[in-house]
């Protein structure tokens, strides 16, 4: 019986004892008892939470521990005996005889697979029987104690109430394992990684050419400054460069000129941009923004531009980043007092001149905290840099010459097998770890300049 | 009491506002307003026409992925496979059948015979399986001599619907001077999956493998997503675990994309050894993502249900869970609704972390459980966008018409919910 049948029998079973439950204290209410504590559902809710629960739970425990079970008793059963006694060997010819037992057409390379396969079979339905049969057994014996404690001034109500409380607080806790997990699992690799590579070299070598080769410990080829650079040139001046004036000026044009019919229309077509997936836009940079650009550096003459340029990247991006530059500027004009501007107006100031030497300054913290949010949100960006900015890590400032960047380089290390004693691998991490930090400080920096400024006009 | 009269400063002059010089100097203003205006209009006009051009390049190549051009090849199949019945090609004989005829070389004697000695450069490299699948789809055709449809090569594919290789084109032009050729609408781009050919491939296995991840993600991210919210907005207490909470929430919700496929890589495939390129963890890694999201739309929308609600409910004798989940939650779904379906959608375009957890599968039959290898739209999309076979460039923007098709729906069907449930207390 699969697990997930199981899992479907126990949730019919727990909607039984729901019934039964509810039907039993409802009756309470018919006879006339005075004092009942809980409405008869939330004796229903008791009996199915006891029935269901416990099972589900010991079923979660029960199939990380099945697999294990099956495969010690296949191992010690007399055809086990000629397997190798190498541990990775042996590993990999259990695990092919388990995907045998699940999929009989699959090629196999090893015979003792073939040998070993209804063995597994045999272990794993019946641990999986055992699993079944306990989950089932906890289901009914939980349902009956919930029943048998189905009384008039039984407090129900206030059990279920716990229990969804405690559930509330589980589904929260899991946003901080999310962190934990994250912050865990890159320092994890990246200690790792500082013990083949100094983080010295890491974090200031300018050679960036990565390589399994291992010498006397150390691993050469890592240093990451033109990566660094390349990740600041497309996002953070590139990006910005397009983002900056065109969001900004969307957002003063649709907030100060437009009539509301206009703004009704043009602020979601903006927002679609935002909308757009980034696989889409990297696949545009590639296909149409980077030939176009590089057949007009030629023109210009210069003649060594690249067809991966780091301003069709940058350009793209921008592009990209206009809405979320727009929102924010948006709301940090919105927030600025309207008796600053009415006083502008009032002093006989055209529009545009209120704009720009009242509204603008008294604003611009929210909007440098939105720029650098903008920026965290350019440099952490995937695709665009990986189909559109090319491999090479050059160390220039030629927007028509190829750099790349620290997410383009996480891909490309990944790419393939990740074999995770490699320092290659484990790179990826170190550089995921320095991209977090980063994008965090930003985001961190950003927010407190904009809730500084927040407070002072509220 | 004497009124004294206004007496000038003899500093001051009179402003003379009719005069030339004021006059220029307002008419200076007003151009820099005119200007400034124009500014910001310009700025909307070109975000908008980018996005106009984005749409217009990916309509004008994707648009010819979805026809396909054909020629045609006569078979006579009792001849061919030796008189087979249909039955022969229904049920549990179909394996065997398909084995003993050998369609492929059915198939290339049916081309030199009537196409001549490399008549097969006019066909598809699989276009003997599309033969097959005729053959599948109605067996009756084995009873007599049938003309068949089959896929033309890539060159001549080109050829029929834009520039292609002189000889494409000229064989092209023989062809339709014989009238061997015609263009349909591509049913295998819709129900096929990923192949070498672009002639032969589709995005059906792609998209099942994001139908199959946004379930996983939706079951995980939504009942989670919520609760939290619940938690956070109605019964937190104010102190240091809440403030942590928060602060991860908001972290989570920030950090880059790429960042959680190396979360999925490291705990989900190394630590936990769950299974490679499955849409499992696909969803798993979403799911994460996806979350902060959901709690942050969900909080926002259950603040916005306004306190008299909570209070008449208390004063009616609900308790505080009664108080959220009878009369709160109903109030904030139209919001958490809109929420999610925009943080599902934005699930659905992302290809960074599906990378890092090996999501690019070259599969080339539809993905069946969550365990399967699978790849998802994007990634897909990504993959052929790498393909050195040109006849690939239409089909990634026939693809990223796919994709941009359902997001607008999604996006749209979380305005029209906005606009249409919201309540403005």
């Amino acid at each position: 019986m699969t697990i997930t049948a199981t899992f479907f029998l126990i949730a019919g079973l727990g909607l039984i004892a729901w019934v039964f439950a509810r039907a039993r204290a409802g009756r309470f209410i018919q006879s006339g008892v005075a004092s009942v504590h809980s409405l008869p559902s939330y004796h229903g809710w008791y009996a199915a939470m006891w029935a269901v629960v416990p099972a589900i739970l010991f079923l979660l425990v029960w199939s990380t521990i099945a697999p294990a079970l099956g495969s010690y008793q296949v191992l010690e059963s007399p055809l086990a005996a000629g397997l190798p006694t190498d541990a990775f060997e042996r590993a990999a010819i259990l695990s092919e005889a388990r995907a045998l037992s699940h999929n009989p057409d699959l090629k196999v390379f090893n015979d003792a697979a073939v040998r070993l396969a209804p063995l597994y079979e045999a272990a794993d339905s019946k641990y999986a029987m055992i699993g079944a049969l306990a989950a089932f057994l906890l289901c009914f014996a939980g349902g009956a104690f919930a029943f048998t404690r189905i009384r008039p001034d039984f407090r129900a109500r206030t059990q279920v109430e716990r229990t969804v409380m405690f559930g509330l607080l589980l589904a929260s806790l899991i946003a901080i394992l999310a962190t934990l997990g994250i912050v865990a699992s890159l320092i994890f690799e990246t200690i790792r990684f500082f013990g083949m590579v100094s983080p010295f070299e890491f974090l200031f070598g300018l050679d960036w050419n990565p390589s399994d080769k291992v010498v006397d410990g150390q691993a050469t080829g890592f240093g990451a400054v033109p990566l660094f650079w390349g990740t600041v040139f497309i996002g953070a001046i590139i990006a910005m460069l397009v983002a900056i004036p065109l969001g900004l000026m969307s957002a003063v044009y649709l907030t100060q000129y437009a009539s509301a019919n206009v703004r009704k229309w043009m602020k979601p077509i903006l927002e679609i941009l935002a909308g757009v997936p980034t696989v889409v836009y990297g696949y545009f940079a590639a296909l149409t923004v980077a030939p176009a650009l590089r057949s007009f550096a030629v023109s210009i003459g210069i003649t060594d531009a690249s067809s991966e340029s780091a301003l069709a990247a940058g350009l793209v991006m921008g592009v990209m980043i206009i809405p979320f530059v727009s929102s924010m500027a948006d709301d940090s004009i919105a927030a600025v007092p309207g008796s600053m501007r009415d006083g502008s107006l009032a002093m006989g100031a055209t529009k545009s001149e209120t704009i720009k030497q009242v509204l603008i300054p008294a604003a611009l913290p929210g909007v440098v905290g939105g720029v650098l949010l903008a920026v965290s949100r350019a440099i952490g960006e995937t695709m665009i840099v990986v189909m559109a900015a090319g491999l090479a890590a050059n160390l220039t400032a030629n927007p028509f010459a190829s750099v790349t960047t620290v997410t383009t380089q996480i891909v490309q290390l990944l790419t393939g097998d990740t074999d995770f004693d490699s320092p290659m691998t484990l790179a990826a991490f170190a550089l995921g770890l320095t991209l977090f930090v980063v994008t965090l400080l930003l985001n961190i920096v950003a927010l407190q300049i904009v809730k500084r400024y927040r407070e002072a006009y509220d | 009491m004497t009124a004294t009269p206004p007496t000038a400063s003899p500093s001051s002059r009179k402003t003379d506002w009719m005069g030339d010089a004021m006059q220029r100097r307002i008419a200076r203003r007003y151009a820099a307003e005119r200007r400034f205006k124009f500014l910001g209009l310009a700025a909307v006009a070109v975000s908008s026409l980018f996005l106009a051009f984005l749409l217009v390049v990916m309509v004008g190549n994707g648009a010819k992925g979805f026809v396909t051009t054909e020629a045609t090849l006569t078979i006579d199949l009792p001849a061919a496979t030796g008189s087979i019945s249909p039955d022969q090609l229904t049920g549990p004989q179909l394996s065997a059948t398909m084995a003993s005829i050998d369609v492929r070389r059915i198939f290339d004697q049916a081309v030199q015979a009537q196409y001549g000695e490399d008549g097969a450069r006019y066909f598809a490299s699989t276009a003997w399986t599309a033969l097959r699948d005729q053959l599948v789809e109605n067996p009756n055709l084995v009873m007599g001599e049938t003309s068949f449809w089959l896929p033309t090569s890539s060159d001549i594919d080109r050829a029929a619907k834009d520039r292609s290789t002189p000889e494409a084109e000229r064989d092209y032009a023989a062809l339709t001077k014989a009238g061997e050729v015609r263009q349909s609408f591509n049913m295998q781009f819709l129900t096929g999956s990923d192949g070498t050919d672009p002639a032969r491939v589709g995005i059906w296995g792609a998209l099942k493998g994001s139908l199959i991840t946004m379930v996983v993600t939706l079951f995980l991210a939504f009942p989670v997503g919520v609760l939290a919210a619940v938690y956070l907005e109605e019964y937190a207490p104010k102190n240091r675990f809440t403030d942590l909470i928060e602060v991860s929430i908001n972290n989570l919700a920030a950090v880059p994309s790429i960042i959680f496929g190396l979360l999925g890589l490291a705990v989900f495939l190394q630590f936990l050894s769950m299974p490679r390129s499955a849409a499992l963890v696909g969803g798993l890694t979403l799911a994460l993502m996806t979350m902060p999201v959901i709690v942050i739309a969900a909080r926002n929308a259950i603040k916005a249900v306004p306190p008299s609600i909570r209070e008449a409910a208390m004063g009616v004798g609900a308790s505080p869970i009664q108080v959220v989940f009878h009369h709160v939650l109903p109030l904030a779904i139209p919001g958490i609704m809109t929420g999610t379906i925009i943080g599902m959608a934005r699930a659905l375009g992302e290809t960074a972390p599906l990378l890092m957890i090996g999501m690019r599968a070259f599969t080339t039959t539809p993905p069946d459980g969550l365990t399967d290898p699978a790849t998802v739209l994007p990634v897909q999309i990504f993959l052929w966008s790498d393909e050195v076979n040109r006849g690939f460039v239409e089909k990634t923007s026939a693809a990223i018409i796919v994709l941009l098709v359902f997001l607008l729906t999604m996006n749209a069907i979380a305005v029209y919910l906005r606009n249409r449930f919201e309540t403005r207390w």
